[in-house]
């Protein structure tokens, strides 16, 4: 019966567009066709959603091991020695919020400005294309040029400015603060073009009243376009703070990749990210299992982050 | 009262010019590293680039086999995440309202927000164990679940542009479901799933993380996907990260051909975005 009617739909299409060749060609009929198209539309749906699952449960499965032998140590333990089974964490958890943190400090008043200075003063001209090619432009420079960059120029600079600040400590230059700066520099761009998008959301109409009351540019912004704008800018930075969390490389080449817990701003350190991609390809066995714990830690942290900045961000545009 | 008009200092108006200026030097201070980066890398990297290096492989004293080996991975990748990246895009703009669309549309916001280091670990352990060795098939497997949430991303954003009269035509005169989205719909928004699909590339190319335990690196020029393959990020931070000066001569050699390949990749992304709007 399905076979019958749709045989005649090819039928009445060879008869108006006079294509005789083309079903002969496809020896499927259209209706096949589409049923093959829709199905794969599904399939892929359903493939994506398999291959998420598949990530988190291999993560899970893979850091068992390490789990069983020292329960939850990798979330409190501050001893990291593979040769001797020992895996706490600690070290990384908080060399990673440390930068991190320090890296959105430093980011804030650069990646506000940009985007007031985009989305309010100048949305157009000569000035915001040269701002917008700057952000796309140091969006897209891939992150081991920066840290290479940060390896031969920033943490020279660092170590000049320790070593001019207490003359007897070893300076070595590769340290938390510079992992900092250099993370900071990457977040920027993004920070600032999300908060770029909410502040030119603000209504115009908002804005008018504020200047028909005798505000100043300067007024408005503080007392009404940051304020309206304030959760959406908070996601922004939630997001670049996610970011920076995940940050492998540049952290990597400046942050002198030592397990401890960083006692100082010119300390060295070691984040989540660069920890594994200093011992992953080196590791064996337990060793392995607990670097995809703690990889499996910095997931669900980043999951975290980005949940709370996209709905904020989805509560934002449907207001 | 004409007095103290006179005397009263305008704060209001001197606060204004200020936030202004400092907002100016703010947004213009971000330039410098920018600049700083790229004239850095161009001006210590410029004068190594030559045609040995570009012709040679690492036992020759070239990056031959890292340019190749990151090109094919790119290819590689490329052509798996394209067409699942490509389907489920239509797919969640088709069905906007579905709850597994809901679902697939988080988790894709989900996987974007993963450190590629996490990926890494990923492909290392479904391919790089199982297989008991680095291979370039395990980083190109990396670098596509990267490339996935950045080409569903832009497919479904550039479809839902697509005005529903237009859909409504085709259907109007008989056509089938599938022809209405091949012939109608994906023509109509081709350049947005090419600025997508440029987008993602462009990223991967600089992906050094993933790579570092997947496809690990390799001195020589070889084409083989079950073999470790080098690839210029990974090239680079080994070799910035030597004490050797030739090394950390060609380390910025290679640098700049990087920035130089990913932003033309960018520059094309921008021409076609360009199209796109006119």
């Amino acid at each position: 019966m399905g076979n019958h009617s749709s045989q005649n739909k090819g039928d009445i299409s060879r008869n108006e567009t006079g294509e005789t060749s083309k079903k002969s060609f496809f020896s499927f009929s259209y209706r096949t066709w589409d049923s093959i198209f829709r199905s794969s539309l599904k399939i892929s749906a359903v493939f994506l959603f398999l291959l998420i699952g598949a990530m988190i449960v291999s993560l899970i499965i893979f850091s068992f091991p390490v789990i069983k032998q020292t329960g939850l140590k990798i979330l409190y333990g501050t001893n990291w020695d593979p040769g001797n089974d020992e895996f706490g964490g600690l070290p990384f958890i908080a060399g990673t919020i440390i930068t991190s943190v320090l890296a959105l400090i430093i980011a804030v008043p650069f990646a506000l400005s940009v985007s007031v200075f985009l989305g309010e003063y100048f949305r157009s001209g000569p000035l915001s294309t040269i701002v917008n090619a700057a952000i796309e432009l140091s969006a897209g420079i891939p992150s081991i040029i920066y840290g290479a960059w940060g390896l031969y120029v920033l943490v020279p600079i660092v170590q000049k400015r320790q070593a001019s600040m207490d003359g007897d400590a070893i300076a070595f230059g590769v340290s938390i603060l510079s992992a900092s700066i250099l993370l900071s520099i990457m977040i920027i761009p993004f920070a600032a073009s999300i908060s770029r998008e909410i502040i030119t959301m603000v209504p115009q109409d908002l804005k008018e009243a504020s200047y028909a009351l005798g505000s100043t540019r300067y007024e408005m912004i503080k007392n009404v376009a940051v304020p309206y704008a304030s959760s959406g800018i908070f996601a922004g930075l939630l997001l670049a703070f996610g970011r920076a969390l995940g940050e492998t490389m540049a952290v990597t080449m400046v942050i002198g990749n030592l397990n401890e817990i960083p006692k100082s701003l010119f300390a060295p350190g070691n984040t989540i990210a660069s920890v594994i991609a200093n011992e992953f390809a080196e590791a064996s066995d337990l060793h392995i299992s607990a670097l995809t714990e703690i990889g499996l830690i910095l997931f669900l942290l980043t999951i975290v982050i980005g949940f709370l900045g996209r709905m904020i961000i989805v509560r934002m545009s449907v207001k | 009262m004409v007095e103290i008009q006179k005397k009263r200092i305008p704060w209001n108006l001197i606060k204004d010019k200020l936030f202004l200026s400092i907002i100016l030097v703010l947004s213009f201070l971000i330039l410098v590293p920018v600049i700083w980066i790229l004239g850095y890398i161009f001006y210590e990297g410029f004068s190594y680039v030559n045609w040995s290096l570009l012709i040679g492989d690492e036992r020759n004293g070239g990056i031959l086999n890292a340019i190749v080996g990151s090109l094919i991975m790119v290819i590689v990748a490329t052509l798996f995440a394209v067409p699942v990246g490509v389907l489920a895009g239509i797919f969640l703009s088709e069905n906007k309202q579905s709850r597994f669309a809901e679902i697939i549309r988080v988790l894709v916001d989900v996987l974007q927000g993963v450190p590629s280091i996490v990926i890494g670990i990923i492909a290392y352990v479904w391919i790089v164990l199982p297989l008991k060795s680095f291979s370039a098939f395990s980083g190109a497997l990396a670098l596509s679940i990267i490339m996935l949430p950045v080409i569903i991303k832009n497919t479904e954003e550039s479809l839902k542009l697509i005005p529903g009269l237009l859909k409504e035509a085709a259907y109007s005169i008989g056509a089938p479901y599938h022809k209405v989205i091949i012939d109608i719909v994906l023509p109509a928004c081709l350049s947005g799933i090419l600025t997508g699909i440029l987008v993602a590339i462009a990223r991967v190319f600089g992906e050094t993380a993933p790579l570092l335990f997947t496809a690990f690196g390799n001195p020589d020029l070889q084409f083989s996907l079950f073999k470790p393959m080098e690839a210029l990020p990974p090239l680079i931070y080994k070799y910035a990260s030597s004490p050797d000066t030739d090394m950390i001569h060609k380390a910025w050699a290679a640098s700049l051909i990087l920035a130089v390949i990913v932003l033309i990749l960018n520059i094309s992304t921008r021409l076609v975005i360009k199209k796109l709007k006119r």
